[in-house]
């Protein structure tokens, strides 16, 4: 028996979080006597996966499938199952795998746990933690059914090595028209830049920043530790900034490293969007407000004083650790 | 047209989350519950397509019959007429399966669901009624228009969008963006009138296995103190980053 796992590629390259899921497939693998199998689409390097404990790599090279389509990448991972026996099927949280998750599940009658933090409590009965409540709270949820399909937290488990040597082989799954009734058409998308989803460090500020024309020593911290920029609600519903950059309960979900909130008061929907986050640092100029609650670290200052400070003082830093 | 909107009955954003008999339950004492926020986008762009295309709006909620006032508010928003599916929400397969068969049924061209609940935060259900009747599905909508069976949707990516040509009957999951926060709806004196006189159907469960069960619950471990830092001393916050927490 293998677990499987989709090891999500962008242009042909494994994205952070293919590392992260493959690291939890091979412990739940070492926890049920099995070997991990991973499936990619396109993927240059599959041997790549070895490191994190992948033996075998189901590498899927259809020009069809260059850019992303949930229905059809669904499809290609329920035949990798099939063809694998596999019983258990782990996926990451991005918005790929979110996407493809549910279509997966009731193609193969599967339980499916999104939003998983922890590695399985015990295998059988197959438990998992998961987060519920939009952050406020955690499940303990047991997997019934035959196959059991995990979507693991971003930046939950981490990447751990455990060298193995992975065999990649072609897989050609059967793809119909029917999986391409949905056509991208256009993707517009900005290339180069850390995005909400996949960076280390989030940078976000609200509507203490006065307006949008202040935005730029925002920028500029982000540029300095290749962080993705995000914001409050109100500032993407004012339209200082766009809405693909709101952040929290009803936002983008945050599960960074490191994030940074300037002149954000911290409201529990925002909190609630982003507490997944490892470290928490606020920088505000009302020592009340609710953020220095949750956060670990804060400095109550004037952002328009110590946002640049802190970027010289950064530059200084990347330049000695270099 | 015919659009059926899913709609999730959830603990309002501002609420405390407890629980209760040995946290195996979620306590809703003095919980106020309201249309699940990425619903009520979708029942808001819902009711553009019934007023510029003509389009009948139904509801439906998988719920026992404390969900009903939720139920009534979306007629009182304006859909034509809403349906309880008399049942315990209790996993993202189940309601799937519940909700593909009021789909099926009721031979909806357009199937609007929220991208995901914020208290099961599954993420799953709309994907799943799209695989369980093979039709279209477009997850993270902010953008759809309609012209007779050809949709033309916009979908969130991480860092942009991407615009996607398909076609009825399709299923999308909505969120922010899909309408302007400026165009939701509070339901009026005489909406609130008008939805009492709607119909409310209420119809049993079909077998559908469970396939997940929340054991227990448990809340997030308290957080310690805040560490300040003094402004005029931005140096050590860069230390303290760099070697306590090692996040830089
Ligand atoms: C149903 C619902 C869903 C919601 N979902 C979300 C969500 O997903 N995400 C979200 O963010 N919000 C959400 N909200 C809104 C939320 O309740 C708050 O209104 C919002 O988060 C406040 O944004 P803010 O912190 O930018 O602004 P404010 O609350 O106005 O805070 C601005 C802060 O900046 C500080 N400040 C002012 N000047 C300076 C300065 N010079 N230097 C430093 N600090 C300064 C102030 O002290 C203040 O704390 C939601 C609300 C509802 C009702
Ligand atoms: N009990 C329910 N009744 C009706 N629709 C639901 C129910 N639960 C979830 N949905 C729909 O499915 C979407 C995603 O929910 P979830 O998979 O729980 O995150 C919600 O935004 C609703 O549109």
């Amino acid at each position: 028996m293998s677990v499987l796992v989709y090891t999500e590629t962008e242009s042909g390259k494994f994205k952070k979080n293919a590392f992260e899921v493959a690291s939890y497939a091979k412990n739940v693998a070492d926890q049920m006597g099995a070997s991990v199998t991973a499936i990619a689409v396109n993927a240059e390097n599959a041997e790549e996966l070895g490191t994190y404990g992948v033996s075998k790599v189901l590498n899927v090279s259809n020009d069809q499938l260059s850019s992303f389509n949930a229905r059809a990448y669904a499809s290609a991972i329920a035949q990798a199952a099939e063809a694998e026996g596999s019983k258990v099927v782990i996926l990451s949280s991005s918005a790929d795998s979110k996407y493809l998750g549910g279509i997966l599940a009731a193609k193969l009658n599967a339980g499916y746990v999104p939003n998983v933090v922890a590695p399985p409590e015990s295998t059988a009965p197959f438990v998992v933690k998961r987060t519920a409540f939009s952050n406020k709270g955690f499940a303990h949820t047991e997997i019934d059914a035959e196959i059991k399909m995990v979507g693991v937290s971003n930046n939950a488990f981490g990447m751990v090595e455990n060298a193995t040597s992975a065999n990649s082989e072609a897989f050609t799954p059967n793809i119909g028209d029917a999986d391409f009734g949905v056509k991208s058409v256009e993707v517009d998308k900005v290339v180069g830049k850390a995005t909400i989803a996949d960076a280390d460090i989030v940078v976000s500020a609200g509507r203490g920043l006065k307006g949008p024309e202040n935005w730029g020593m925002v920028e500029e911290l982000a540029d300095v530790l290749g962080a993705a920029t995000a914001c409050s609600k109100p500032v993407s519903d004012l339209g200082w900034r766009p809405h693909g950059e709101h952040v929290g309960q009803t936002g983008k979900p945050v599960a960074s490293n490191l994030y940074i909130a300037i002149g954000i008061s911290g409201a529990i929907q925002h909190l609630a969007g982003v507490s997944a986050s490892k470290t928490k640092v606020v920088i505000n100029n009302d020592p009340e407000a609710p953020f220095f609650k949750a956060a670990d670290y804060g400095i109550v200052g004037d952002a328009f004083e110590v946002v640049p400070e802190l970027i010289e003082k950064l530059k200084d830093f990347k330049a000695q650790n270099a | 047209m015919k659009i059926l909107v899913c709609i999730s009955n959830v603990p309002d954003t501002t609420s405390k989350i407890n629980f209760t008999e040995d946290d195996t339950k979620f306590d809703t004492n003095g919980v106020q519950f309201v249309i699940n926020p990425n619903d009520e986008f979708g029942l808001t762009r819902a009711m553009w397509f019934k007023e510029k295309q003509g389009a009948t709006v139904h509801v439906v909620t998988v719920g026992d019959a404390s969900v009903e006032p939720t139920i009534r508010k979306a007629l009182a928003i304006g859909a034509d007429e809403g349906i309880r599916i008399n049942a315990e929400p209790k996993d993202g397969f189940f309601v799937g399966r519940q909700l593909a068969e009021i789909v099926k049924n009721g031979g909806y061209d357009l199937v609007i669901a929220g991208r995901e609940s914020i208290d099961y935060n599954g993420g799953m259900v709309p994907g799943i009624i799209s695989s369980l009747l093979d039709m279209n599905f477009v997850n993270t909508c902010v953008g759809l228009e309609i012209d007779g069976n050809v949709a033309t949707a916009v979908r969130e990516i991480d860092g942009g969008k991407e615009k996607i040509a398909t076609s009825l009957p399709l299923v999308i999951g909505a969120q922010k963006g899909l309408v302007e926060e400026s165009d939701l709806r509070i339901p009026n004196m005489r909406g609130i009138m008008m939805a009492r006189k709607k119909a409310l159907n209420v119809v049993d469960a079909v077998d559908s296995p469970i396939p997940t069960a929340d054991k227990k619950f448990e809340r997030p471990a308290a957080k310690g103190p805040v560490k300040l830092v003094d402004a005029g001393n931005i140096g050590e916050l860069i230390s303290l980053l760099h070697n306590e927490a090692k996040a830089l």
